[in-house]
């Protein structure tokens, strides 16, 4: 079994792994960081984004062994430990951009995601199109949408995928 | 998934002969259409040559009257290519309307023409421009390069380089998005160079994509909608599925060719 | 309204941790020395079980056990069962097929689980499921319920394959008012069929202590201690003080996780057997054929109208596919909680409605996101359409003339409606929706080439299924109540342990809400508890949006008592009559004088009990209350769609959705806003987008994501919601209920619209770009023709 290291929301880590163990079974069952969510096996719900190397991707469709070396960040390492919540989350609270949460992380991580790519002044139509990788079930999106934009707008000044 | 050895080539060689070695490997680009086979065991490699740390592989050129694009490089890079975007942008875009910006960040233009899936959006843009597949061993035209549905004329330890596009004066890509995946429930690329004139099709033929000759006739005279008005396509041999018949699938054509040609 | 109180919109407590990574849902939490559990399901829809043959896999490295349907049956394990009794018109009981957790002899859907491999690790578990050796003797499948009653019988108990015949109403009557009727619209409606697809895919462990003998279950339900009951009394797993059922946080529901499922009985028994944790993940692609599925209705309705539009009668036929085995609350939903809402928000004298229950070899139906309602509403709505349509009545006008307009109205089909102002609802959202321009903006689209149309949805449901006397004699095996226990603490800090579950719907803020605004507490001070059969007193869970109506009200049953036990506390610490003292904004005063002690001051005697002997009080302040409703609660509204159409390829674009519903008193109306979105986006899903489809072998074609169409961000449009307010005169809070409506309103509002804009009814769900090209070309056709 191969040793895969990385750095994990700011910590190096390293771990003895199968070559089959994806990059979320790595993340959830080896370093215990439950927040990254699977709800599907065909790379469509998003449930599990994560930022490697600072851009979006699906944790599930991804080898732990091609993190390799790589920077991680999940939704766990977005706000500063005992620091204030990241604008993002803060604007899913605030707009009730969630309800049963478990889409939650990857749509956060999905939205910061949007903002370092497309900015800070997001209209409907855009954030709509753009959340194409990510499923909802609970909120019809209406309120995530909101959020978004509104996060978007509360990240301005902020540094790219903190 | 299944168990399976993973290497880690740093050059195209490397690659090649560990292909030679493990008759069973795959080679891993951006994953995005092997690791969920894999995940629900549809696909049993032995090895995994992963790709990604092959030295060279990766970008966007304009050389000449082509468009040079590394075969490992990232849907999310073609998409938002300036240099593309002013010499081609219907080529800029097919890439972005590919999954979505998660699965952009990982894909690749090698990975999905070599895959052939027949609702993926690139293999109309390689055909529908009359480009050519440039591999390890040598150069494929894309008319001889598709095969078939998931086919191609890849030899086995044939590796996928680079691709060049020739810079039409004329192209565009309209796609009718499958509902639940968002690949191509119809693709159609046209695009006109000089003399050739190309339509492409993808996601709608049973054997992967296509190009629409009596389109192309009549667009001869002129490239424009009114051309191909009253051309049907036949829905013989194209896809009948839950989310559109052939029939449908012959109408959206038609459709999108005219909405290609009004956007070229 | 205080800034916490009921009608606030209150940020939710429990989204901290959601936000921030930390919830804990079932497959986050890992026991010590847990072993993994992969199912083997048949890849057949309908199949003898010739042999198994485990050898193979059990040599597998890392495989604990591989146990199949003959050890659970020496091990005596019961059969899951259908805990509503229907009875057919004639008298005889409905068929119940026996369903073990594992099959015996022969499965009956793709998907049945016929063994099971525990090895130390999923991928071990995986690898060794697949050499287990199943002879299969394929059987012929019925797929199709529409045909089932003429195909070979799947359970010998059911020839025909005939769960029930079941009938509500009065056929004569209903047919005597089609007989002379002025105008009778007739319409052929399947509903389609629907895979729930809560975003957390179902997770179990069981967790056996061989040194209490004590089970422990894990488990995404929505109701955990229907879960233990079902699993101790039916099931007999262990008695139900020996079984632990914990349900953390819950990643939706929708009706899916009410059920008692195999794989939960299967882990809880697997777990005594290796002596070790047993977790099993259910992926996606298994969800598919596993979770139980909704609707799938195939029916035929007919309304009678006669002077003025005046509707004279309803008359319906359904035949409604219950899968290949009866699942929890199966039998419920096409006969009680459809039929039953057949007279919609229109005062009907004639209804009658015959429901033929069948069984297909399809994965098991039951209550989905509305449950019934939604098909009812479906039914009537697109009657009332139609039938404006046909007799050239604008169709606001027709609901208009038929509403109900008094209460409370009895229907001919058991309800008994307590309040509504069902034209206010109409009114209101025909404002919003600028009905009166319409015509322009139909205009306006007609010169870019598209068809726009406009659709109404005017729904009632029938929420807090109770009272328990009354469910019972319409077959319920269980009561409809629910507990709630409020414990205050000697600091004033208050916990409430509710029977309620949440998985997405916010109890944790809307519960304190009415607690910080009984109590004149701050919210923080307040915690909810629910989802642990070991903490919580016996509760019925959350489904059928009964958690305000029925859960909020045991809480105030509760409050009551508290307040007064803490008034008797505060009588002996202001050394005044009980009858002078006074309670408010968290403060006890003695009338007409100036003493007065703290909230904080009072539960804090109550447990230092120094004013009092034992003799005279008792000391705490810990109250429960077990709360059983006295009617249904009624909430009604109107959704207005606003669709416009690309006739050349169908591709539809909802371009307006307007939403005024009476929900009677709403505690946080951001909350409610939001139930109110994700029902409509189930109910257009399912209006435009999503359907699961067999083929005629059994294989469930669009079983993943790949094919089943999730509605997206981009299929949505931003929706106004608004409401207006007849309390409910049956519950002390005045509440309705809200999780359902938008699922149940959608589908006509959306259906109606687009047949508005293509001119033609004849266009089934899910209305795809495809259906609704088809549609538009069969018009053309049927113009040509005329021509």
């Amino acid at each position: 079994m191969p040793v895969v290291s990385m750095t994990v929301n700011g910590k190096a880590v390293s771990a003895d792994v199968e070559t089959r163990t994806l990059l979320v079974q790595y993340l959830r069952e080896n370093l215990r960081l439950t927040g990254t969510h699977v709800g599907c096996d065909t790379s469509q719900c998003g449930c599990c984004v994560i930022h490697l190397d600072g851009k979006a991707v699906k944790s599930c469709t991804t080898l732990a062994v091609q993190a390799e070396g790589c920077n991680v960040l999940t939704i766990e390492g977005l706000a500063q430990p005992d620091g204030p919540l990241h604008p993002m989350q803060e604007a899913f609270r605030e707009n009730h951009g969630l309800q049963c949460g478990f889409c939650t992380p990857g749509m956060v991580m999905a939205a910061v995601d949007m903002v370092n790519r497309k900015g800070n002044e997001l209209d409907e139509q855009t954030i709509r199109q753009e959340l194409d990788g990510n499923l909802c079930r609970c909120t019809g999106y209406h309120n995530i949408v909101k959020a978004i934009a509104a996060g978007a707008k509360a990240m301005k000044g902020t540094s790219p995928s903190a | 998934m299944y168990a399976f050895t993973y290497h880690r080539p740093t050059t195209v060689r490397q690659a090649a002969n560990l292909l030679a070695k493990h008759p069973e490997a795959k080679l891993l680009a951006g994953g995005h259409s092997l690791i969920p086979v894999m995940k629900l065991r549809l696909a049993s490699p032995s090895a995994i040559i992963d790709m990604n740390h092959v030295e060279g592989m990766s970008g966007v050129e304009v050389k000449g009257r082509s468009v040079v694009i590394g075969a490992m490089t990232r849907h999310f890079e073609v998409a938002a290519s300036q240099t593309l975007k002013d010499v081609m942008p219907a080529l800029a875009g097919v890439p972005g309307s590919i999954g979505d910006p998660h699965v952009r960040h990982r894909g690749t233009i090698g990975g999905s023409i070599a895959n052939n899936d027949p609702n993926a959006d690139y293999p109309a843009a390689v055909l529908g421009l009359g480009a050519t597949i440039i591999t390890n061993k040598r150069r494929i035209l894309a008319d001889d390069f598709f095969t078939g549905m998931f086919s191609t004329a890849l030899e086995p330890e044939e590796i996928i380089t680079k691709i060049n596009f020739p810079v039409a004066k004329k192209s565009a890509y309209q796609k009718f998005k499958h509902p639940a995946s968002g690949f191509a429930l119809v693709g159609v690329f046209v695009s006109k160079r000089g003399s050739d004139i190309r339509v492409a099709v993808t996601g709608a033929g049973s054997n992967g994509v296509f190009r629409v000759p009596q389109f192309e006739e009549a667009l001869k005279k002129r490239f424009a909608p009114k051309s191909i008005e009253g051309i049907a396509v036949s829905p013989d041999g194209l896809n009948t599925d839950i989310h559109a018949s052939a029939e449908y699938r012959a109408h959206l054509i038609g459709v999108l060719a005219k909405r290609a040609l009004a956007a070229a | 309204m205080t800034a916490t109180g009921i009608g606030a919109a209150v940020r939710r407590k429990e989204d901290f941790r959601f936000i921030t990574g930390k919830g804990q849902y079932t497959d986050d939490v890992t026991r010590p020395g847990e072993t993994r559990a992969m199912f083997v399901r048949s890849p057949h829809a309908h199949a003898k079980i010739k042999s198994i043959d485990t050898a193979a896999a059990s040599g597998m490295p890392g495989v604990l056990e591989v146990l199949t349907g003959a050890e659970l049956a020496s091990d005596k394990i019961g059969n899951l069962i259908c805990g509503w009794m229907i009875n057919s018109k004639d008298g005889t009981p409905m068929k119940m097929a026996a369903h073990p957790a594992l099959a015996v002899g022969k499965a009956c859907h793709v998907g049945d689980a016929v063994a099971v491999v525990v090895a130390e690790t999923l991928a071990q578990a995986k690898d060794a499921a697949e050499k287990v050796k199943v002879d299969y003797e394929v059987l012929p499948a019925v797929i199709d319920p529409a045909k089932a009653q003429s195909a070979a019988a799947i359970h010998e108990l059911a020839p025909n394959n005939t769960i029930y015949q079941w009938h509500l109403g009065d056929a004569k009557a209903a047919d005597a008012a089609i007989k002379s009727a002025k105008h009778v619209t007739r319409l052929d409606i399947v509903n389609n069929r629907l895979v729930p697809n809560a975003m957390e895919p179902r997770v179990a462990i069981g967790d056996y202590d061989t040194g209490t003998q004590n089970f422990t279950l894990w488990n995404t339900t929505q109701n955990p201690h229907v879960a233990r009951l079902v699993i101790a009394a039916f099931v007999g797993m262990a008695p139900e003080h020996k079984l632990r059922v914990i349900a953390p946080d819950v990643g939706g529901g929708f009706g899916s996780k009410i059920f008692i499922y195999p794989e939960e009985v299967v882990c809880l028994w697997a777990s005594k057997r290796v002596g070790r944790p047993v977790k099993w993940t259910c992926d996606r692609s298994e969800a598919f054929v596993t979770d139980a599925h909704g609707r799938d209705h195939v029916t035929h309705a007919e309304m009678a109208f006669g002077d003025d539009g005046k509707i004279t009668a309803i008359k319906v036929k359904t035949v409604a596919n219950l899968g290949a085995y009866m699942s929890t609350f199966s039998s419920s939903v096409p006969t009680y909680l459809y039929a039953t809402l057949l007279s919609g928000q229109y005062d009907i004298p004639a209804i009658y409605c015959e429901v033929d229950a069948v069984y297909t070899n399809t994965v098991p139906v039951d209550a989905y996101r509305g449950a019934g309602r939604p098909e009812a509403t479906f039914v009537v709505e697109r009657l009332v359409e139609v039938g404006a349509r046909e007799l050239g009545i604008d169709p606001a006008d027709l609901r208009r003339r038929n509403f109900i307009k008094s209460f409370p109205h009895q229907t001919p089909v058991i309800m008994a409606y307590d309040a509504g102002d069902y034209n206010a609802s109409l009114k209101k959202a025909s404002e919003i929706a600028d009905v009166k321009g319409f015509g322009k903006r139909k205009r306006d689209s007609a010169r870019v080439g598209k068809l726009r149309g406009l659709g109404y949805s005017n729904y009632i449901e029938a929420c807090g299924i109770a009272p328990s006397q009354a469910v019972g004699s319409l077959g319920a095996g269980v009561g409809l109540w629910e507990s709630a226990e409020v414990r205050v603490n000697p600091t004033g800090s208050v916990e409430v342990l509710t029977g309620c579950h949440q998985h997405g719907q916010g109890h944790e803020t809307t519960f304190a809400q009415v607690v910080a605004d009984r109590l004149g507490i701050p919210i923080d001070n307040i915690s909810i508890v629910h989802g642990d059969t070991d903490k919580v007193q016996f509760g019925m869970g959350t489904y059928g949006s009964r958690s305000g109506a029925v859960g909020i009200s045991a809480i105030v049953k509760a409050l009551d008592k508290v307040e007064a036990k803490a008034k008797k506390v505060a009588a002996f610490m202001l050394e005044a009559a009980e009858g002078d003292i006074e309670f408010k904004d968290g403060k006890f005063t003695v009338a007409g004088t100036d003493k007065a002690a703290a909230w904080g001051e009072v539960t804090l005697n109550a447990y230092i009990a120094h004013k009092f002997t034992g003799a005279q009080l008792e000391p705490g302040l810990k109250e429960g209350a077990f709360y059983d409703p006295t009617n249904f609660t009624f909430p009604a509204g109107c959704h207005i769609c606003e669709v416009e159409i690309d006739p050349e390829t169908g591709h539809t674009d909802i371009v307006g959705w307007t939403a005024v519903d009476d929900f009677g008193t709403v505690i946080n109306p951001m909350i409610v806003e939001g139930q109110v979105h994700g029902g409509v986006a189930q109910g257009v899903g399912q209006a435009m987008l999503e359907n699961a489809v067999y083929n005629s072998d059994g294989q469930l074609v669009s079983g993943s994501f790949m094919d089943y169409t999730m509605p997206r961000a981009d299929d949505l449009p931003s929706l106004k919601v608004d409401m207006t307010v007849t309390k409910c005169p049956g519950n002390p809070l005045g509440i309705k209920g809200c999780g359902e409506a938008g699922a149940i309103a959608a589908p006509a509002a959306v259906i109606n619209a687009i047949t508005d804009a293509i001119g033609t009814e004849d266009l089934a769900m899910p209305a795809t770009s495809q259906a609704v090209w088809a549609a538009i070309r069969r018009v053309a056709k049927m113009q040509q023709a005329a021509e």
